[in-house]
């Protein structure tokens, strides 16, 4: 199975354009032999949309997302974008698609809305967090600040996930601490995901500046032993296609069984009891 | 070993890594001015430290065949300043500008004869920035700033003066990681070495002015705003309690210069409070 990360800047706002950077990239993945496209978050609208977003959101029947579905048909696509629901609240939102149809859509859960972020203004939040089959074995999407919270990885591995797929708007930030601090946190996060659930990392984050905001870039595939398999640059439009053998998760589940030894039963009684102590119940 | 590394051993948080915050500010510069459909920069020159490690930034990012230097001197400026700029002119080949500002500001000052230093300091300041401007009409250039961090923080520079331009890499940078980058890019000897100067009237030193060094103040500020330590956290760090206070003020006292005009709010949709779009509305 071969993955393509496509490490785009799009244009802030700019649907139209935005659409025509990701058929270049389609027609460029489909000449590599690629299975699966994978564009970052809102790779269809920019990120920092602010009084954008009435502009750019739009439901999944729009003929815009409507000519990338049909983009499927080969290859599958994983790409972003602003959708409005029918009441009219809009999800930060990013879309598996797959013989030209939808095959699921994951709304963004956790909305950063703190320091230089402002999603929780702008976007609705999602309620659900699942792993879906697709051609090549179940599969998850996250978005970006859903991955810096624990429970949201090990419900997919829970789910049956082998594969994650984590899209972002990763901004450069705290450079002057040694390591590049941004990428170097991002990189731990993702490598402790692999090892510990045993499956594959997908990790595409755009690249470009809004406003003096720079996105980092450095799209990787970690394999689930937990090695980092390839690294797109930083700062630059890249794509990186990357080889994905998923009998290495029965090597490494069978290796380290974490996923087999996992008590979930105790993790459900566990986090009832906590819940009823937060509610104020019995918390023994 | 060099005073800036010197500095950095005393101060490692201040340390940036030198290879990926150039990249990144060439790459990020060169997007900024390029996606609003511009291909060259215009730069004023003082002779000092920030000026020049922006203008060799620039070079990085476009080349010197897009890169415009002004040299702005008033006539007390001093003559090591002017060659200052011109070593620095010589080493990049980019093309270069003087355009003097004595006539103008002293025409304005012969009806103000009592005018304090603070005043003519303003008056060049923004002197310089209405040229730079013009020159940009003149070449569809853009006016790179050159303000870095510990003067934004400390209102160290004059509104609508040498605070204004289109993009600003250094804005985001203490004078210590200023002087670090701009060793690391090769800037001329005797720029790094001489003392930090607004060279707004003779022997003028920003450390004299200020009251204290910028490798204090850096990293004093280091902890008050990247850290956010309260009084008694920075005062248990070393720092005597009067510069902590006073610097504080500093800061809180000249929040005005790094705002845009506050505007009257009538109507549902207000401009800078309501309507909220990127400058990079797309781009």
């Amino acid at each position: 199975m071969k993955v393509g990360l496509a490490q785009i800047r799009p244009k802030l706002g700019r649907v139209d354009e935005n659409l025509r950077l990701h058929q270049e990239l389609i027609r460029r993945a489909t000449s590599e032999q690629v299975d699966l496209l994978v564009f970052p978050e809102l790779s269809v609208t920019g990120y920092q949309l602010q009084d954008l977003t009435l502009d750019v959101g739009r439901p999944v029947t729009d003929e815009h997302i409507q000519t990338l579905l049909r983009e499927s048909e080969e290859m599958d696509l994983v790409f972003g974008f602003v959708e409005e629901s029918e009441d009219h609240i809009f999800y930060n939102a990013a879309l598996y698609a797959s013989g030209g149809e939808v095959q699921y859509l994951h709304r963004k859960v956790y909305l950063p809305t703190y320091g230089m972020f402002d999603e929780g203004r702008y976007f609705g939040r999602g309620n659900s967090i699942r792993s879906f089959q697709t051609r090549f074995g179940r599969t998850g999407i996250l978005i970006c600040e859903d991955v810096w919270h624990p429970s949201t990885s090990y419900l997919m591995a829970q789910d049956g996930a082998k594969v994650l797929i984590v899209v972002s708007n990763a901004p450069v930030k705290g450079v002057p601490a040694a390591d590049h601090g941004n990428k170097k946190v991002w990189y731990d996060i993702l490598t402790n995901i692999a090892v510990l659930h045993g499956m594959y990392v997908v990790y595409v984050n755009r690249v470009g500046t809004e406003d003096g905001v720079s996105f980092f870039g450095g799209s990787t595939v970690i394999d689930p032993f937990g090695w980092v398999q390839d690294e797109a640059p930083l700062f630059e439009e890249t794509l990186l296609t990357v080889d994905l053998d998923l009998e290495k998760v029965r090597r490494a589940r069978y290796q380290n069984p974490v996923l087999r030894d996992e008590d979930l039963d105790l993790t459900v009684r566990e986090l009832n009891r906590i819940r009823e102590k937060r509610r104020g119940g019995d918390s023994r | 070993m060099t005073a800036v590394h010197e500095m950095l051993e005393k101060a490692p948080y201040l340390r940036v890594d030198e290879e990926v915050i150039v990249r990144l500010l060439t790459t990020a510069l060169k997007e900024e001015v390029e996606k609003a459909g511009i291909e060259h920069v215009v730069i004023g020159l003082s002779g000092g430290l920030d000026s020049a490690l922006a203008l060799y930034l620039c070079v990085e990012a476009f080349g010197k065949d897009r890169v415009l230097a002004v040299r702005m001197p008033y006539k007390t400026s001093s003559a090591s300043s002017l060659e200052d700029a011109q070593a620095a002119i010589d080493d990049t080949g980019v093309e270069s500008l003087t355009v003097e500002i004595t006539p103008q500001v002293d025409a304005y000052f012969e009806r103000f004869p009592d005018a304090s230093p603070l005043r003519r300091g303003n008056k060049m300041a923004r002197e310089r920035m209405s040229i730079l401007y013009d020159l940009s009409a003149a070449r569809r250039a853009l006016v790179i700033g050159t303000s870095n961090k510990s003067e934004l923080l400390l209102g160290y520079g004059t509104q609508f003066g040498d605070l204004g331009s289109a993009v600003n890499p250094l804005g985001d940078l203490y004078k210590t990681q200023v002087r670090q980058l701009a060793a690391y890019m090769k800037v001329p000897e005797s720029i790094i070495a001489k003392p930090p100067s607004a060279d707004l009237w003779e022997d003028q030193t920003d450390e004299k002015e200020l009251g204290f060094t910028y490798f204090d103040v850096d990293r004093l500020l280091y902890f008050l705003v990247d850290q956010r330590y309260d009084r008694d956290k920075c005062i248990a760090q070393g720092f005597d309690p009067e510069f902590v206070d006073g610097v504080a003020r500093r800061i809180q006292i000249n929040q005005y210069k790094r705002r845009t005009p506050v505007i009257l709010k009538t109507s549902s949709r207000t401009v800078g409070i309501d309507f909220r779009y990127l400058r990079d509305w797309g781009l």
